[in-house]
């Protein structure tokens, strides 16, 4: 087009309403829908109870001394990680249903701030996801899971493993938009994520694997995050004698902000651009 | 006259490449009236509304909304129009109410101001009962009136309407008839996309006709059904006699029988009446052929469309029915 675009822009208070308005839409089916909840919750229990009763036993030997024996200590850290990868992959759906029910059409024909509806999505996630981790912490410490360092060091755990999956819902947001509909999205989102949970540290030390999969499982941003929050919750002998806990979170929140720094502006320009 | 409110300049609109959705459309309407765009499925009239209310750029041309370009300065277009798409695009896990009020805060409404505007709209689509109520326990009739409601709680100054009764129980039909005629004697502009002939007989102040992404013909219906010189001559024949038959009603007064494979009928336009229906008798009995079926009767929009495009409005394969005109749709073609 060659005409002038004459942008009127919002105030930054608009845009700061909008998206708390859709914040609390997203939220609401939540709690008007618990099954969605309890069934985003289940899983992540699930897996903790499987693992820790199933292969606790096993594994318990070959872990680092910091879990104190115990397999629990070790993999509440890891599935906290593997909870807010999965946890994310809500962005992609929730995006795909609303914009095959005309949703998204509705809101794009709105005088509403155009940042509105990816950062309303992305925070309702985000809060979702904190229930949910905050819940699973509840069940694995009544099943014996204790942090080693402080509650600090715990608090500072939640948060890395928050931002990274904030960082992972634009990852999210960008592949909804892409593939627009929702069972598209179903196998766009978990078929490239189940590897990069398993080839990771999250459920085993790295150690074991072959050298070409260790290779790639040691530097992953999912490794990465998983060795922060272990440095955080079981003290540095949770790692390798090469790494420390601030090296290890820095590098976390690094991967946190780079991936944000890409996607986010990436899926905002796809949002801008969907036609039909 | 009046400025138009709505005004569309030699818009194009080309997708993929080669796909032509909107050739060349020049339409424009005064303030006030519903304005029908009449089309079959796939024939553009989805792609203008979503031209006009900012969700997509066409490759060419330009288009204003209540004094706004829509092109260059879509923020504030949005401000002055309302859109409810093809499916109401309703939350099924809020209230009605939420719905509504959601909506009027995204116009930029006071948290009061929304509620108290949700109040009125509610009361307006009849939901004041059904509004604490959660949106998946509503029919879907409910829900479209529920998204008429979110498209008009900011006081819009135009409303497009994209197939606002397709898929509707034929009440719930009437029901949002009455709720747009109601709105435009408010002071409302709308417009309206239908696949319905009846619909744009019914609403529509000013039909427009489209097909293949072209603007073919527009008017007052009442200016459309003269475009055929008034009433029509309707007749069905065995198969075998047609050919002749068409000759027979050919050569009548010069005018062009058309034949409607849905409905195994032959019409012509009949400019003087009954004298017409008399040359038609005459000629057919000239020529020894015995009609099973022989009426006059007043044009509809069917018939416009028939004789602009050469097929009828909806799929010909699906409406054996296309004889009887009453308020009923036909079948809901998803």
């Amino acid at each position: 087009m060659t005409t002038t675009v004459t942008r009127t822009r919002m105030s930054p208070g608009h845009a700061i309403k909008d998206t708390w308005v859709i914040t609390k839409r997203n939220l609401l089916r939540n709690v008007r829908l618990p099954q969605l909840l309890l069934f985003a919750t289940i899983q992540p229990v699930m897996f903790l109870l499987l693992f820790n009763y199933v292969f606790g036993g096993a594994l318990g030997q070959s872990l680092p001394p910091a879990a104190n024996g115990q397999y629990i200590n070790w993999i509440v850290p890891g599935l906290l990680v593997q909870v807010a990868t999965f946890g994310s992959g809500q962005t992609a759906l929730g995006l795909t249903e609303d914009l095959s029910k005309g949703v998204i059409d509705r809101f794009r024909s709105l005088p509403m701030a155009r940042s509105a509806v990816l950062a309303g999505r992305t925070l309702a996630d985000a809060i979702r996801n904190g229930f949910v981790i905050t819940l699973m912490l509840a069940v694995g410490f009544v099943i014996g899971f204790r942090w080693q360092t402080s509650l600090f060091g715990m608090l500072g755990a939640m948060l890395v493993a928050m931002m990274f999956a904030y960082a992972l819902s634009w990852v999210m947001a960008s592949i909804g938009l892409a593939v627009k509909n929702p069972e598209a999205a179903q196998s766009a989102v978990f078929l490239p994520v189940f590897p990069l949970v398993f080839a990771s540290s999250v459920f085993v030390p790295t150690q074991t694997m072959p050298d070409w999969l260790r290779s790639f499982a040691d530097v992953q941003p999912i490794t990465v995050t998983a060795n922060a929050l272990r440095g955080l919750i079981l003290g540095r002998d949770a790692l390798l004698p090469t790494q420390s806990v601030s090296g290890q979170v820095w590098a976390a929140i690094a991967w946190a902000a780079g991936i944000f720094v890409v996607f986010a502006p990436l899926a905002v320009r796809q949002y801008r651009r969907i036609t039909d | 006259m009046t400025d138009p409110i709505v005004s569309v300049m030699g818009v194009n609109k080309t997708f993929g490449g080669t796909i032509e959705a909107l050739v060349d459309v020049n339409l424009d309407f005064e303030p006030g009236i519903i304005y029908g765009l009449l089309g079959p499925n796939g024939a553009g009239k989805t792609t203008l509304i979503r031209v006009l209310t900012t969700l997509l750029k066409p490759d060419s041309g330009s288009a204003r909304v209540a004094g706004v370009d829509v092109i260059s300065d879509p923020v504030t277009a949005r401000t002055r129009l309302g859109l409810a798409g093809q499916f109401a695009a309703v939350d099924d896990y809020l209230t009605g109410r939420e719905n509504v009020e959601m909506v009027g805060r995204l116009y930029n409404l006071s948290r009061t101001d929304a509620a108290r505007r949700a109040d009125e709209v509610l009361e307006r689509i009849h939901l004041t009962d059904a509004a604490e109520r959660p949106v998946r326990t509503y029919s879907g009739g409910m829900r479209r009136r529920l998204d008429l409601a979110a498209s008009m709680i900011g006081r819009p100054q135009v409303l497009f309407l994209d197939e606002p009764t397709t898929g509707i129980d034929p009440r719930s039909r009437v029901d949002v008839w009455d709720l747009i005629e109601d709105l435009v004697a408010d002071g409302t502009t709308i417009l309206l996309t239908t696949q319905y002939l009846d619909e744009a007989d019914q609403l529509a102040a000013r039909v427009g006709v489209i097909d293949e992404g072209r603007l073919i013909t527009e008017g007052t219906p009442e200016e459309l059904k003269d475009k055929l010189g008034g009433s029509v001559v309707e007749l069905t024949v065995d198969d075998d006699t047609r050919t002749r038959t068409m000759d027979t009603l050919r050569s009548v007064n010069g005018d062009e029988p058309v034949y409607d494979a849905g409905s195994k009928r032959i019409s012509l336009p009949a400019p003087d009446g009954s004298a017409t229906l008399i040359q038609v008798v005459r000629a057919l009995d000239d020529a020894g052929i015995a009609p099973g079926d022989l009426s006059l009767r007043k044009p509809t929009l069917d018939d416009v469309f028939m004789t602009l495009t050469g097929h009828v409005a909806e799929d010909t394969n699906k409406s054996p029915q296309r004889g009887r005109r009453g308020r009923q749709p036909e079948r809901n073609p998803q």
